[in-house]
């Protein structure tokens, strides 16, 4: 996202992306989300009345799903799966290990905007439970020792 | 028309009837907290459960949203409906003890909490009908209100619980719900309803406060009816 562009503008854009019609909602808050990372205040009120949405169902919808969300999110988010194939795997431990090793709770964010941590229900790739998906990388057989490299490599990037 | 048992006794009524209006034109009584006459229906209660026959099966449906059909055999009374009615009872009572609405209806059905069902203390006397937020679209239409989040967070409320920018105080949302969750406290020259306080407007003839000045400024908007002829009350008029 460039500075430039303020939030407003950026949210019309995406709702003429997408015809500005109100069935698209999903696919434009989806949109919002991917351009600033969550979905911001200004940016619902922007989209709903360029689609001609009540604002109270954009922001139904915007609550509903645990995709979305409504507060600012880490440079990376990590998402543990803790679906019943990973559990048995052992996600639970791998939440602890993230959880002391992040020093943050599932839905909290780094003090340095970092990381993100979310837990979610199901991958769809429980074959390869258990499994930790980090930005849009999915990480398959996960052990502890892959979480210190995975988180190592993270900040080296450039973070 | 069409034909219809009802615990025995056969009726008729116009193609498109309700089987809650059917029922109860035979004058039978039927428990439902969300069927407004007002706002469109949805089954949300789910207290107004009937056992339909058609065929050789037999089968529980909402009867404020189930149309009458030609044949059909209803039974309002069957120990399957008066189960699932007071399964739905001890639910609607466990989340909402506090609503004097549920209770007294809970009395009239004979239904007491449920030590296995905890009470939760956190939900008002909301049961998330929806009745308000469908009220605010379909009649006042504004919008001001919804249901936010899902599953046990659901709660009714404004966007980001503020105060709203669209809510004319016209409080039909506050004469629509069922068990009285919405607070309205109208005191003197001001309402104040989802956190805002509105402004009163005074009644040119005889003086008492009516409504809010904001909602008159939306009735004027939308039919056009210049705003001083507004202000005189309904009993004036």
């Amino acid at each position: 996202m460039t500075k430039a562009i303020s939030v407003a503008t950026k949210t019309r854009q995406i709702v003429k992306k997408h015809g500005g019609d109100k069935s698209a909602m999903i696919a434009v808050l989806q949109d919002i989300q991917e351009a600033f990372n969550y979905l911001p205040k200004e940016a619902l009120k922007t989209a709903s009345k360029a689609m001609k949405v009540p604002f109270s169902r954009v922001y139904e919808a915007a609550t509903f799903y645990t995709a979305f969300s409504l507060k600012q999110r880490g440079k990376n988010i990590v998402k543990i799966c803790v679906g019943t194939a990973c559990h048995v795997r052992g996600a639970a431990a791998l939440q602890d290990k993230f959880e002391r090793t992040l020093g943050i709770k599932p839905g909290e964010t780094t003090k340095d905007k970092n990381f993100t941590l979310e837990t979610v229900n199901c991958v769809g790739a429980c074959a390869l439970g258990p499994v930790v998906v980090i930005n849009t990388d999915y990480h398959g057989q996960v052990t502890m020792k892959k979480i210190d490299k995975i988180i190592d490599k993270i900040n080296e990037g450039g973070a | 028309m069409v034909n219809l048992t009802v615990d025995g006794k056969n009726i008729s009524v116009s193609e498109g009837t309700m089987l809650l209006e059917a029922i109860r034109g035979a004058g039978i009584a039927i428990p439902t907290l969300c069927a407004h006459e007002a706002v469109s229906r949805s089954g949300a209660c789910r207290l107004c459960v009937v056992e339909i026959k058609k065929g050789n099966r037999t089968r529980i449906v909402t009867s404020c949203l189930y149309g009458a059909e030609e044949g059909l055999i209803v039974d309002t009374k069957s120990d399957r409906v008066l189960n699932v009615r007071r399964l739905v009872m001890e639910l609607l009572l466990a989340r909402c003890p506090e609503s004097e609405v549920l209770q007294k209806l809970a009395k009239e059905l004979c239904v007491e909490s449920q030590a296995r069902f905890a009470a939760d203390t956190d939900k008002g006397k909301c049961i998330l009908c929806r009745s308000c937020v469908r009220v605010c679209e379909e009649i006042v239409g504004v919008s001001a209100i919804g249901l936010f989040a899902r599953g046990s967070q659901k709660t009714v409320g404004t966007p980001y619980n503020e105060k709203s920018d669209v809510c004319i105080g016209c409080g039909a949302c506050v004469y629509v719900c069922p068990t009285g969750h919405i607070e309205m406290t109208s005191t003197g020259d001001k309402r104040k309803i989802w956190g805002r306080t509105f402004k009163m407007q005074t009644c040119t003839k005889c003086g008492k406060f009516f409504a809010p000045v904001d909602q008159l400024k939306f009735i004027s908007k939308k039919t056009g009816v210049p705003l001083n002829e507004l202000t005189v009350c309904t009993e004036c008029r």
